[in-house]
């Protein structure tokens, strides 16, 4: 057993010692490092380590949380007795218990030895080469607000009274910039992004030329005229509404009257052009993992498919709630956060037309390449939105002259059935949670400009 | 002030990290406690309690910081951290100077959270509650959250500086959804400062009858507009255009970046003569305050706009000595595991002389803003966006009726310069800034503003 395993296993006796009838303890250890580079030098370099273990105790049917970085014999004693006192201060719950242990396959391909064999010199120089690329693709690009490269290496451990036991370890790594380019009288932002396991299958200089190409795609930008029309997203902004449809879609959220999918299920709501999926083992995906929160295995769920709500996702005590079985939805921020449902990677199902064909299609409308305000701007409740927005116009079926200062809103489901076409392009977006979509043809939005 | 760490151990550390060279060095150690619990379905549940402490160390050497975090403030914990980060460096040994302790007050608190029983907080939810679903049976769910954090913080760095705070942050939140037949709406409030438990002594489920209300005025809420229009903005959070359209702009790591629309404009009229501004670390137990920012400085009112000039930049430590000013106290960090950066602390527009009814009744077709769910802003372009949360069209210089998912949008400095009233009915609200993946709890206030013209964008065309 690893020492992270017999520190939950401890945590675990430990909260029944203190009066828990049941207990679960989930410990992290990971270490990371953060090399954020401007103008040709390194601003900062971190390198971090964290140790934790969070503790669930149950007493009764009503349970609490408790978490620390303290591991030390009396460390992990006093966490487990504050998370058996914060049940005694919880309401009884009927469906408050810990899943029963399942078999766990394990997932390969989730750690990559290149993070280790890295030293820190060698990842600064991928910033600075994604950075460096950016400066020299056009006299235009005035600078590099930042760029920055980060990795981390984790792992994961899981105990329970009730016999659940597991671990794992995975490790990501990423880098960005966000490119600045100025004329006609402007300044315009463009961010470049990649992920990875590994900092071997980061590609620097494709992350600098796409900061630098949607920094200098946004030059001169003006705002549209208000209207209806025929709006294409590109993936980081269809990312962002299928993260906003996912977080719909939790039981916890449905149970609760608070989803705009709420009594929907099996109704036909969407476009049979969208086809989305929720995919826990996808070894490319940043949020995979043999297990979720709570130890139970992870899996594919399809969430909408031939235009059908085909289901929500659960964590074990929304699916004791309904009587079903969880769906292995139960999510984690770090041993800092007790388990709830959300979604795992979000997967939508590529289409048949490029995005050519998709601008094509679209004929006179608006390609939408950034959203800003979306945490303020969408009713996670209602599904409606208005969110900020920039792109390209696009004319006679192609790309036009940039657009900005403009928002663009609807409702949730409305975009759901107004989704005409997805392009045969995916790719993996790290907002709205961990997404895989190609750009999504939109029938209609509203466009609010001047 | 009680030290988290021996003044002894402190300068082990620094000489430690000083090893490989470094022109400054600095230990920062926190020991953070919190409890929370929220309600739902008229149910306590989510009870939860944290402890962390930890310990991060920085060595600046040229434009380069290095820095490492730990878990744990064991001595050896912090010189593995010391070493982590003078690892990188390559330069001869310097010697930190010798710690010299400056005591701090910290703001004050009254009556200590963890005094109080948790059973009395539940039952301040079950208030809570019970306030929120009597407005009305259209009051379909409700939601309340309590929270309480208490951070002990250490600083000491190779200038000699030993010092320390003790913060303690109290606050709830309500939010309620109401239905009628196929119409859904939601209301949001919360209360919040850097105060114990005094803060919830009078009245607190005032909030849940506030929430509720907001809810239940939405249900006959049309389509908001899509236009450009005079905008007249609510008095306390309404104060988060400014935070997002201006103090951003105004840190002086976006300024020195060249990625702000404010770079060179210290000193220009930037607004009409009637706004003034501030940053301010001081007021007195205020969501944003704290005695000292997380490098040690105390913390300070800072004029950022007088008589519509521009007058300062916010600084940290990096940034000043950089400009060769002195820090303005507004370097910050969310925990022991981050880099302090140029943060906001309270900021807001001093008030001005005009009652609300008059700036509403000058308009003619407009949007009234009541309050706002949040915004977010490049201070790079200067494009920012607010989610309106709660707002009202005004026609013939009344406030007419209720508008359902609206957001404005526009850019900093023509909506800066637009600014044509400013009400006296000031006051202010908390709020929780994101920037570089880092929370902080900030102020917000100003009395109702109105901006000559912005673009609502809304559902209507």
């Amino acid at each position: 057993m690893s020492e992270l395993s017999s520190t939950a296993r401890r945590a675990v006796e430990a909260a029944q010692a203190a009066g828990a009838g049941e207990a679960e303890a989930y410990a992290v250890r990971d270490s990371g490092r953060e090399v954020r580079v401007h103008g040709g030098e390194v601003e900062s370099l971190t390198a971090a380590t964290r140790t934790g273990v969070g503790v669930r105790a149950w007493i009764g049917q009503r349970v609490g949380y408790a978490y620390g970085t303290d591991l030390s014999e009396a460390g992990v004693e006093a966490i487990a007795a504050r998370a058996a006192a914060a049940a005694e201060v919880a309401d009884e719950d009927e469906f408050a218990a810990p899943p029963a242990p399942s078999e766990v396959e394990a997932l390969a391909g989730l750690s990559d030895p290149s993070i280790a064999a890295y030293d820190a010199d060698r990842v600064a120089e991928i910033a600075l080469a994604v950075e460096r690329t950016a400066l020299a693709a056009d006299p235009r690009v005035a600078g590099v607000e930042q760029a920055v490269y980060a990795d981390s290496a984790e792992q994961v451990s899981i105990a329970s009274s009730a016999g659940t036991a597991g671990e794992y370890e995975s490790s990501s790594c990423f880098a960005y910039l966000q490119a600045l380019a100025e004329g006609e009288g402007g300044r315009e932002t463009g961010l470049g992004f990649g992920l990875a396991r590994g900092p071997e299958d980061l590609d620097a200089e494709a992350i600098g030329a796409e900061g630098a190409d949607r920094a200098l795609a946004m030059i001169g930008a003006s705002k549209p005229a208000s209207r209806s029309c025929p709006v294409v997203l590109d993936p980081t902004v269809a990312a962002s509404f299928a993260g906003l449809i996912g977080g719909a879609l939790g039981a916890n959220a449905v149970q609760r009257g608070r989803s705009p999918f709420a009594g929907r299920l099996g109704e036909q709501l969407a476009s049979p052009a969208l086809v989305l999926h929720d995919d826990g083992r996808d070894p490319e995906g940043a949020a995979s993992g043999p297990f979720d929160g709570e130890g139970v295995p992870r899996r594919r769920t399809a969430l909408i498919e031939g235009g059908h709500l085909r289901a929500y996702l659960y964590d074990t005590y929304t699916a004791n709630r309904e009587g079903v079985a969880s769906t292995g939805s139960a999510a984690r921020a770090g041993y800092r956060s007790q388990p709830s449902v959300a979604v795992s990677n979000l997967v939508v199902a590529p289409g048949e037309l490029s995005l050519t064909g998709l601008l094509a299609e679209a004929g006179e409308g608006v390609y939408v390449t950034d959203v800003a305000g979306l945490h303020s701007g969408v009713n996670p409740v209602t599904g409606v939105f208005s969110v900020g927005a920039s792109g390209r116009a696009i004319s006679a079926g192609e790309l036009a002259e940039p657009i900005r200062e403009f928002t663009i809103a609807g409702d949730l489901l409305g975009l759901l059935t107004g989704v005409r076409a997805a392009g045969s392009e995916a790719r993996w977006v790290p907002f709205g949670g961990s997404v895989s979509t190609p750009p999504l043809l939109i029938g209609e939005l509203s466009i609010s400009g001047s | 002030m009680s030290e988290l760490i021996d003044p002894a151990v402190c300068e082990r550390v620094l000489a430690r990290a000083l090893a490989n060279g470094g022109r400054f060095a600095e230990v920062f150690a926190e020991r953070r406690y919190g409890l929370s619990m929220s309600i739902d379905e008229s149910r306590i549940e989510s009870v939860q309690s944290g402890a962390e402490e930890g310990a991060g160390v920085r060595v600046i050497e040229g434009n380069t910081t290095y820095f490492a975090h730990v878990d744990g403030l064991d001595p050896a914990d912090l010189e593995r951290a010391a070493d982590e980060a003078a690892s990188a460096l390559r330069g001869a040994r310097r010697e930190p100077r010798a710690l010299e302790a400056r005591a701090v007050a910290p703001v004050p608190i009254e009556h200590r959270p963890e005094d109080v029983a948790p059973s009395r907080k539940a039952g301040l939810l079950r208030e809570l509650d019970e306030r929120a679903r009597a407005q009305g049976a259209e009051v379909a769910q409700f939601t309340a959250s309590y929270a309480e954090a208490r951070r002990l913080v250490s600083v000491a760095n190779s200038d000699g500086l030993l010092t320390g705070d003790d913060r303690t942050r109290t606050r709830i939140g309500a939010q309620a959804v109401a239905r009628r037949n196929g119409t859904v709406e939601t209301g949001a409030e919360t209360l919040g400062a850097h105060r114990g438990f005094e803060l919830l002594e009078d009245d607190p489920a005032l909030i849940a009858e506030q929430a509720a209300s907001k809810a239940l005025t939405l249900l006959d809420a049309g389509p908001a507009p899509s236009a450009s229009m005079p905008v007249v903005v609510g008095g306390g959070f309404g104060g988060v255009l400014f935070h997002e359209m201006t103090g951003h702009g105004l840190e002086a790591d976006h300024i020195q970046k060249g990625a702000s629309v404010y770079v060179g404009k210290l000193g220009e009229q930037v607004a009409q003569p009637l706004l003034n501004a501030y940053d301010d670390g001081r007021l007195p137990n205020e969501w944003g305050s704290d005695a000292i920012d997380d490098e040690g400085v105390p913390t300070q009112k800072t004029q950022v706009i007088e008589d519509g000039r521009l007058t300062a930049y916010l600084y940290d430590h990096v940034t000043a000595e950089r400009d060769g000013v002195p820090s303005t106290g507004n370097g910050r960090r969310e925990s022991f595991r981050h880099l302090p950066l140029p943060r906001m602390t309270n900021t807001y527009i001093a008030p001005g002389d005009a009652t609300p009814e008059e700036i509403i009744a000058e308009v003619g077709k407009g949007f009234y803003a009541v309050s706002f769910g949040g915004g977010q802003v490049d201070p790079a372009t200067g494009d920012f966006v607010f989610g309106v949360s709660e707002g009202y069209l005004i026609e013939g210089g009344k406030v007419t009726r209720p508008c359902r998912g609206a957001t404005l949008i526009g850019n900093c400095l023509e909506a800066l310069a637009a600014i044509d009233a400013v009400g006296d009915d000031f006051f202010m609200k908390t709020g929780i800034c994101g920037k570089g993946g880092q929370r902080a709890p900030v102020g917000t206030g100003q009395g109702h503003v109105r901006v000559g013209a912005m673009t609502v964008g809304g559902t209507e065309l």
